[in-house]
């Protein structure tokens, strides 16, 4: 009993040195960071200034899983911040939504500030299948529509998981296309629409 | 873009696409196939042959050349400098790379400011810098030798921390930190590779073949440029160059290729 109350403090303590010193490093991180970077076109130095959700994540990566109950804070606060269209009509047109998979464009120091960006989904998941040169890093999306249902909740589904992939996987990799600003809502529609439309290559 | 540029950039259109019409990872082993073809007429000879002549070359206020530069293993010993850097420096109490201790000597021995010495730092069509000719020659010198980065002085473990720290920052309009296409085995950004740079093999594999000859750019690109233009493609400011950030992400990268034998100058698409 007492010995497992010793070692028990014994690991808080080193858990605490730890922590201290991953805080530290953290902190110091973002110093070297700050004096580093310059801003250059549209990218200003705000860009390395996180939010809460870049932060804990940032925090649990590598070797760190997310905890449960720190995943499902960050689901509920994310979750709120999705703007579902006024009208309620998720779709748009899935042939603009290919050009807007296809193009990664938009928000890096060397393109024009303002110019339409694109959502590059190509780039990490699969999605009609004539395309062959998509990533990996996300799942395969083909027949993404076709395998849930077209059904309006999952038209709202997918058109709140490109606005904020956080809303439903916590830390995931995939930018918040809405949340950020990246993608417009006449966009979001259409790539919504290039995976739920029964039309699109996506469902053949 | 001279005649071997144009049949280099020729062969990577054709390669690909043809090889595309069958399926991906075909398509992967193309590549593999024509940048094995390439590397025996690799241009980054003559970025190699040109720094060599700039490094021996007397510049600056000064009037000196750089041949007493002391790029790690001693005062004129370019012969496999390159595996033991990113290091810590007594003369300057920085932990330096190739790039920032380059400067250094160009200021130490030549008389150089620092602002002289980095202002071009990237070459560009039409204009040649000495920086990329420099990194050229001398990490040339270390091409068949084994990394051997140590992260023994307390400033180069720092630096390994810090960098590592950097790896995993989210940042930016979309969220995206080095370990969103870096920090995972087996994964393709469209049909492009991505090394896990976190695991010894993979970091190996990707830290030795910088820099490259880029045939789509026709330039030398430094490990600086690497890092530089990773950044903007992740949507974060201008990466300044020599600054302590890239210096401390180079050194985490450095030391996790370990063990691995330099091959670069290397010649990519």
């Amino acid at each position: 009993m007492k010995k497992t109350l010793v070692a028990a403090i014994i690991l808080a303590g080193c858990a605490g040195m730890t922590d201290r010193s991953d805080s530290e490093n953290t902190a110091k991180a973002l110093a070297l960071m700050q004096a580093s970077f310059k801003e250059s076109g549209q990218a200003k130095l705000d860009r390395l200034v996180q939010d809460e959700v870049q932060r804990v994540c940032s925090e649990y990566s590598g070797s760190r899983p997310v905890p449960k109950d720190v995943a499902a804070a960050i689901e509920k606060s994310q979750l709120a911040t999705i703007k579902y269209p006024a009208d309620g009509k998720y779709l748009g047109d899935w042939k603009n939504g290919e050009r807007i998979a296809q193009t990664g464009v938009g928000m890096q120091f060397s393109d024009t500030a303002g110019a339409a960006a694109g959502g590059n989904c190509y780039a990490c998941h699969q999605l009609s299948k004539e395309e062959l040169s998509y990533g990996t890093i996300g799942p395969s999306l083909y027949n993404f529509g076709k395998l849930r249902g077209f059904t309006p909740e999952m038209q709202k589904y997918a058109y709140g998981k490109v606005y904020n992939s956080e809303a439903y996987s916590a830390c995931s990799n995939m930018p918040r296309f809405g949340h950020k600003g990246i993608l417009t809502e006449q966009q979001l529609r259409d790539v919504t629409a290039l995976l739920m439309d029964p039309a699109s290559p996506v469902n053949k | 873009m001279t005649p071997i540029q144009r049949g280099i950039l020729a062969l990577f259109l054709a390669a690909p696409a043809a090889a595309l019409a069958q399926q991906p990872l075909t398509a992967v082993e193309e590549i593999e196939r024509y940048r094995a073809a390439l590397a025996d007429g690799n241009p980054a000879e003559l970025w190699e042959a040109r720094g060599e002549a700039i490094w021996k070359e007397k510049r600056g206020p000064k009037n000196a050349s750089l041949e007493q530069c002391d790029l790690g293993r001693g005062p004129g010993v370019v012969k496999g400098a390159y595996t033991v850097l990113p290091k810590y420096f007594k003369d300057t109490d920085k932990v330096e790379d190739l790039e920032s201790r380059l400067v250094s000597c160009m200021v130490m021995l030549q008389g150089f400011t620092p602002e002289q010495a980095k202002k071009d730092p990237y070459g560009s069509p039409g204009k040649k810098v000495a920086m990329d000719a420099l990194v050229a020659y001398v990490t040339s010198e270390s091409r068949g030798m084994k990394m051997n980065v140590a992260t023994s002085h307390p400033k180069e473990a720092e630096a390994y921390e810090l960098g590592k720290k950097m790896f995993y920052f989210r940042g930016g309009p979309h969220d995206f930190a080095c370990a969103t296409c870096h920090g995972v085995d087996n994964q393709r950004i469209r049909l492009q590779d991505l090394p896990n740079l976190t695991k010894q093999e993979d970091a190996q594999k990707a830290y030795t073949a910088w820099p490259a000859y880029r045939v789509s750019q026709g330039e030398l690109r430094s490990f600086q440029w690497r890092l530089y233009d990773c950044f903007r493609q992740q949507r974060f400011p201008e990466l300044e160059f020599v600054s302590p950030a890239s210096i401390a992400l180079t050194m985490f990268l450095a030391k996790n290729s370990n063990g691995g034998t330099f091959n670069a100058p290397s010649i990519k698409r």
